[in-house]
């Protein structure tokens, strides 16, 4: 069946790099999010490669110690702060939730161009950092060095306390939008199942990241006016820095991977052709993990001081975060039973999440229990845990989510061949760059070092290896997802028969989304009493 | 829709007044009771008492008593997150000496702008300063 | 045709009525206003810690400290916020002038806050009750007293900011009630500012006891 791309739609109703930077449509903003984000992937990724090279041998190869130190910090500030914060809630969270609820904007519509400028201003300062004189705190900029660093702390610190204003407008407008903007007929429990992610992670988003925000500004104020609230010599505190960053930072972890797991529950119920498993216990296993995570940041802190009472209380209450984490695992693997499943590549992305997200999470349970963790701490195997949850999480479910909704967001489709390699690379790439790390870490190899006991070498360099496939696997992805952009065959509005609302305009949408105010006709996951109509008829001249 | 007007709810001018003045007479007894000395509970009265005016004037000024009760909740949201941050960080805080005494020295020692009189070399940085190893052993990160 | 002549021209074209978008603003405002408390809520984390470790510091501290000028700020601001909400109720009846009216005295007295605290800071700063390595007072007793100073200037100087910006915020509504901007039909942006106004009422109520009354 021969699809065409609507006559009218969002990308063409107006022209000009003015229509794109002053534009006030969520779809548009969606885009121009995407273009930075993924920049700052590519960059993050850079440095990624620049570490596993480095580490190909023990001796210097590239960089010197001060010089690594630089890269893993760049490495982590980027890809945390630039990227996979913004990245699920910004780009498809703004392209597809407003969509999904039937409606034709977000509330603040300048506001949320307001937060992608602010970005850009973020963005501005980190590169500006980088050109005088890098930063080599790591991404957590803990005290009393990053107080002493002679790198460019305070601008980098400024990116992130920018970055954070950008973060809390986006999730500001979400939860308006989610409360007051749903389709007349769509209660919550007929929201998606994405919705409700994006919704657990807009609160998160206003309610830690303001803390962030005093926490760096307190410490900028520690470097340039010497309050000495974080300095031991002026009767600080530095265990107290921890905890306010703790405070932000561990909740982060969750505004990263939330949205995720929204993503994997749509990619799922659509590919299993299936009624969710569960669709409660999922929404509410998000709000379950979104409060649980404001409780646990005392794990990232066993070692460092603070009272043998805390880090009690905070290993205890780490377990509770498994539990909504489980809940959505069992959910998803129920959903699959039975269901007529077709292994499309968004599907594929789905179950490599499934599998590296339970390895990340396990390993997780592991490093939560106090005594352990003793051991492992800042060694290989926490770089390699928490890869597993982000990489083989958060990215594993952008990639899903960035191949499900591209026919939507472009009107057009990917070569499906490529895009099934580059899976495979990515999972396999993935898998070696970091198993071994595993192994590294509890043979005691401590994280964030230039340089390694000869033993390692062999482990190392496997690491590196896969490192190079997947840089090559999401190199692969960028051109045949560009090249879809221009010369992709037309989509029609619902090649994958999906339920949700979004599937229900043409692709690319109108500039309005809607013809008039749509009303929500059946639940987001009723596979059992509907079968999609608009797939099985080309949209043409409706 | 619900009816415009009763979304607009007009309080009367007295009610204004009446909390306006309620919260001027809570400042003077604070005050007053301040200049008295309850030991302990010098903390307790002065804190409950800014909790009854904060929250005359979130019921009152702020209208929540009569606006949809999903602004309160996120206001008592606000304030649950911030209990949580301020009771779990004190959790660490205040029981750092438990097991080991020297873990909570760092925080309880005299500053270095303190030591200008005695040395002139105290103001170089105490990192250089081998008496303040405890510090040492408490910036291990993640 | 008919909807577009009903259409008011304050109503955004994705909203579906002007409900609809006044309880979006305000949603949006209190969420606003959730992240200022937790913004706020670092430096009472601080203020409470440091206190816990060092309670007779801030005690002696506190003396130094001028409680009449804090409780008449106490007054000037309570007034302002009650002038405030009076403010709103008069654009609720659609009285355009004595909104004015209001809103120039909360400007006002917002202002003589400022000055109250522009005193306060500067005899503060010539005895040298400063935050962090610029203390140079003597005659406190206990451990680490610019500790006490730091807090005061950081969260008073921060509630500080947000009054230098509520004054710029309602200096603007001010113009466009005089514009004839605003009626009873339409005033949200008063009663936004409202909001915000009576939280940082509501945050000096706890800075007031916390330093000047208690320690």
């Amino acid at each position: 069946m021969e699809h065409t791309i609507p006559e009218k739609h969002y990308l063409n109703e107006a022209t000009g790099w003015k229509s794109w930077l002053m534009t006030l449509d969520h779809k548009r903003i969606g885009i121009l999010y995407m273009i930075m984000v993924m920049f700052s992937f590519f960059l993050g990724g850079v440095f990624a490669l620049l570490i596993r090279w480095e580490l190909l041998s023990p001796d210097k190869i590239l960089m010197g110690p001060e010089m690594y130190n630089q890269a893993f910090s760049l490495h982590g500030i980027i890809m945390i702060f630039l990227f996979i914060i913004p990245s699920i809630p910004a780009i498809l969270g703004n392209f597809v939730m407003p969509l999904m609820i039937g409606a034709k904007d977000v509330a603040f519509p300048r506001l949320n161009l307001a937060s992608w400028y602010i970005y850009v201003i973020g963005f501005c300062f980190a590169v500006y950092a980088l050109f005088t004189g890098g930063i080599d705190t790591g991404w957590t900029f803990y005290t009393p060095y990053s107080s002493e660093s002679t790198t460019a702390v305070i601008p980098i610190l400024t990116a992130a306390f920018v970055l954070g204003f950008s973060s809390i407008f986006t999730g500001l407008n979400f939860i308006v939008t989610i409360h007051r903007l749903r389709a007349p007929g769509m209660t919550w429990f007929q929201l998606p199942l994405f919705v409700w992610a994006i919704y657990a992670t807009a609160l998160i988003q206003v309610l830690a990241t303001p803390v962030l925000g005093i926490t760096l500004a307190l410490l900028m104020l520690e470097r340039v006016v010497g309050i000495g609230i974080f300095d031991p010599a002026m009767g600080g505190d530095p265990v107290l820095f921890q905890h306010f960053f703790w405070f932000y930072s561990h909740p982060a972890v969750y505004i990263m991977i939330l949205p995720g797991m929204g993503i994997i529950s749509e990619l799922i119920a659509t590919f299993s052709h299936r009624r969710i498993f569960g669709y409660k216990f999922i929404a509410f296993s998000s709000l379950g993990i979104a409060f649980t995570g404001f409780l646990v940041w005392g794990h990232h802190m066993f070692v460092s001081g603070q009272s043998d009472l805390a880090a009690v209380i905070f290993s205890f209450l780490t377990f509770f975060v498994g539990i909504p984490s489980g809940i959505k695992i069992l959910n998803w693997i129920a959903t699959m039973y039975k269901g007529s499943i077709s292994l499309d590549t968004p599907m594929l992305w789905a179950l490599s999440f499934l599998i590296l997200f339970s390895i990340g999470g396990f390993t997780g349970i592991v490093l939560g229990t106090l005594s352990i963790d003793v051991h492992l701490h800042d060694t290989y195997f926490v770089v390699s845990h928490f890869h597993y949850v982000m990489v083989g999480g958060t990215v594993m479910a952008i990639f899903g989510g960035l191949h499900y909704w591209w026919p939507k967001i472009w009107g057009r489709m990917y070569n499906e061949t490529l895009a099934r390699i580059a899976v495979v690379m990515i999972f396999v790439g993935f898998n070696i760059t970091f198993f071994v790390q595993f192994i590294m870490g509890t043979q005691g190899m401590p994280r964030r070092y230039a340089t390694y006991l000869p033993q390692f070498q062999g482990m190392h360099g496997f690491s590196s290896i896969g490192a190079l496939i997947m840089g090559v696997g999401f190199l692969l992805i960028a051109i045949y997802l560009i090249y879809a952009i221009f010369k992709g065959k037309p989509a029609g509005p619902n090649p994958w028969r999906a339920l949700t609302m979004e599937w229900e305009t043409p692709s690319p949408p109108t500039a309005g989304n809607f013809e008039g105010q749509p009303i929500l006709e059946h639940g987001p996951y009723d596979y059992d009493k509907v079968i999609p109509e608009n797939a099985l008829k080309p949209y043409k001249t409706i | 829709m619900k009816d415009d007007a009763a979304q607009r709810h007009i309080l009367p001018l007295n009610l204004y007044l009446a909390v306006g003045s309620g919260l001027l007479v809570l400042t003077v007894i604070t005050v007053v009771v301040a200049q008295m000395d309850f030991g302990p509970m010098n903390l307790l009265i002065a804190m409950g008492i800014a909790v009854i005016k904060a929250t005359l004037v979130a019921m009152f000024f702020m209208h929540l008593k009569y606006d949809n009760k999903i602004y309160m909740l996120v206001f008592s949201g606000s304030l649950l997150f911030l209990g949580v941050f301020i009771i779990f960080t004190m959790f660490d805080t205040l029981r750092r000496g438990d097991i080991y005494e020297e873990i909570a020295e760092p925080y309880l020692k005299e500053a270095v702008i303190y030591r200008k009189a005695e040395t002139t070399t105290a103001l170089s940085h105490p990192a250089a300063d081998t008496s303040n190893t405890a510090s040492d052993t408490v910036t291990s990160d993640h | 045709m008919s909807q577009i002549t009903e259409h008011p021209a304050h109503l955004q074209h994705h909203f579906t009525d002007v409900h609809q978008q006044a309880e979006s603003a305000k949603l949006g405002m209190w969420i606003f206003l959730l992240t200022e408390v937790l913004l706020f809520g670092g430096l009472f984390c601080f203020y409470a810690i440091y206190r816990s470790w060092n309670p007779d510091m801030f005690h002696n501290a506190h003396a130094f400290l001028n409680v009449w000028m804090g409780a008449t700020n106490t007054v000037v601001l309570i007034v302002s916020s009650l002038t405030m909400a009076l403010a709103i109720r008069s654009m609720q009846l659609g009285k355009r002038k004595l909104t004015m009216w209001f809103l120039a005295g909360t400007v006002l007295l917002a202002c003589v806050f400022m000055v109250i605290k522009y005193f306060e800071y500067s005899h503060k700063i010539h005895l040298g009750q400063l935050p962090g390595k610029w203390y140079f007072f003597e005659g406190i007793a206990g451990t680490n007293p610019h500790i006490f100073f730091s807090a005061y200037f950081l969260m008073t100087g921060l509630h500080g900011f947000h009054v230098l910006g509520g004054i710029g915020v309602i200096t603007w509504l001010f113009i466009k009630t005089a514009r004839g901007s605003f009626s009873p039909e339409y005033y949200t942006p008063i009663e936004m500012t409202g909001l915000y106004w009576h939280l940082v009422d509501l945050i000096w109520i706890f800075l007031f006891p916390l330093f000047y009354l208690i320690g």
